[in-house]
């Protein structure tokens, strides 16, 4: 009895320590989609397709060109950067006045060129990178050593971001834009500039969980289903635009992801997951921590 | 310092300001009284780019206000404290501060600007840290002056700081003024509060349905028949 009871207990130790890894990544991907809603007031539906862009420029940089992985990785940040950029200077900066289903549409619509430009061009073969990261084994429990390197990397440029919108002149106005736009011009801050600054690092987010990702999911042009979605949900649950009630939300989502997963099948965990989604959008439909405006 | 000529502006069809000649010279402090509707707002509006006028010429010391971009306007020397403060209310006060120095130059004196201002106010020195929204009106009209003062401009554009304040409150904003005055800023001031703003300022412009009606001293603002019948109601 005493016997059973520790290996369960170890197991549960696993899985929300688990949780807590996965947490990381999907807290960095609530990040990006809510700095480019906070801020811009615009959805990038076509979020996590940037991510899977990046997930390619990787593989192609590592497994055929031979690029060493820690060389690819700030390629494809700034690749995907520059990605953001574009997509807000081509398709947001003309809709930025329109309707908001309008720019709902425009950026929904670069989601389906996305992903048929990666059939096109790549197939639909799942392909990945082809480095095995060892297992750690730590007492009676195993954690991935991607999954760890992950969390730490997301941490980190979280940490970044943070310091980056708390310490520096740019970072401020990108958290007092969202607040008034209209007297920017005031300041003397060009609000152009700031949306392209704020698009670009929100593409740079997406690159840096492109390059994380990498390690532990094979990449194809609907990848970006997988995680899409999933980050949209965390992101709402959190209040949109409000970026501690979306890193709260993905690590309440890992963990149910991963605990459900202990208890039965992955895909229980996110069955589970949605289902928590939909009681909470009843109790808090603004989210838990609703924007305060 | 300031000159404006023949200017028109307006929001979209609706016209506002009507062949308006206005002048602010260095180290004076200029004072726009008016009726509600006039024009007031969107005369500072346009002078500081937030809106650009239809026709007619804007110069701050020789160079086209209309032609520069209106976040370049700043870099003019022209700074605006905008009607109802606009402060950012869920930044801190240091953080407000910071906007106002957004520019090149005012940043590389950032130090010695904050200085200046928590010299000027020392209310905003204790405040730093917490969020401006949750400040009482006249420290949030405090920190809206700062904010603009940090931008270390020749000409301060004031668009009615005492609207929405306690009676006891509007005097310090007028006390304000007159330090901010006294520190050697030209300063052109929109006021409701007619019988206040004409003890701080050297001269007034009465505008009204955008254009000029009477200017002059304050003195020859207060002893005019138009003046006393509409605004001071005596």
């Amino acid at each position: 009895m005493q016997a059973l009871l520790d290996v369960f207990d170890i197991y549960l130790l696993e899985a929300v320590i688990n949780g807590i890894l996965l947490g990381g990544v999907l807290a960095l991907l609530a990040l990006g989609l809510n700095l480019i809603f906070g801020v811009i007031d615009v959805t990038w539906i076509c979020y996590a397709e940037l991510v899977m862009i990046g997930m390619y420029a990787m593989y192609f940089m590592v497994q055929y060109y031979g690029v060493s992985y820690f060389v690819a990785a700030p390629l494809t940040i700034l690749l995907v950067a520059l990605l953001g950029a574009a997509l807000h200077y081509l398709v947001i900066a003309p809709l930025l006045t329109a309707p908001p289903i309008n720019q709902l549409l425009a950026t929904g619509g670069v989601l389906f060129v996305l992903q048929s430009f990666a059939t096109v061009a790549f197939g639909i073969d799942f392909r990945n990178l082809g480095i095995r990261l060892p297992v750690l084994a730590f007492g009676d429990m195993n954690f991935s050593y991607a999954r760890l390197l992950s969390f730490v990397a997301a941490l980190v440029g979280m940490v970044a971001v943070y310091l980056f919108m708390t310490r520096t002149f740019t970072g401020t106005a990108i958290r007092a834009i969202s607040q008034d736009r209209q007297i920017m011009a005031l300041m003397g801050v060009d609000a152009k500039r700031i949306y392209l600054i704020t698009s670009a690092l929100g593409g740079a987010l997406a690159g840096l969980a492109a390059c994380l990702l990498v390690l532990q999911y094979d990449v194809h042009p609907f990848v970006g289903l997988s995680f899409g979605p999933i980050t949209f949900l965390i992101c709402v649950l959190g209040g949109l635009g409000n970026f501690i009630g979306g890193f709260i939300a993905a690590f309440l989502f890992a963990e149910i992801i991963s605990l459900g997963g202990l208890f039965s099948d992955l895909e229980w965990g996110y069955v589970l997951a949605f289902a928590f989604f939909i009681v909470m959008m009843f109790i808090r439909p603004a989210g838990l921590l609703a924007r305060r405006r | 310092m300031l000159e404006l000529r023949t200017v028109n502006a307006g929001y979209g069809t609706f016209p506002a300001l009507f062949d308006l000649d206005l002048d602010v010279k260095a180290g004076e402090a200029v004072g726009v009284i008016g009726p509600n509707g006039a024009g007031k707002t969107t005369l500072m509006r346009v002078i500081s780019g937030l809106i650009r006028p239809a026709r007619g010429s804007i110069k701050m010391e020789g160079v086209d206000v209309v032609a520069t971009p209106a976040h370049k306007i700043v870099s003019l020397g022209i700074a605006h404290v905008p009607e109802n403060r606009r402060l950012f209310p869920q930044l801190t006060v240091d953080d407000n501060l910071k906007m106002g120095a957004f520019l090149k130059e005012a940043r590389d004196h950032y130090a010695e600007r904050l200085e200046v201002v928590f010299g000027l106010f020392p209310r905003l020195k204790e405040r730093r840290h917490q969020m401006a929204g949750t400040m009482s009106g006249g420290e949030q009209q405090m920190c809206a002056i700062g904010r603009a003062l940090m931008s270390n401009p020749k000409l301060l554009l004031l668009d009615e700081p005492s609207a929405g304040l306690a009676p006891v409150v509007v005097q310090q904003v007028f006390e304000l003024v007159k330090r901010i005055r006294a520190s050697g800023l030209t300063v052109l001031i929109v006021e409701q509060n007619v019988q206040q703003v004409l003890k701080v300022v050297d001269r007034a412009y009465l505008i009204e349905a955008g254009t000029i009606r009477a200017s002059g001293t304050s003195a020859e603002m207060l002893a005019s028949d138009t003046v006393k019948e509409a605004y001071l109601g005596v």
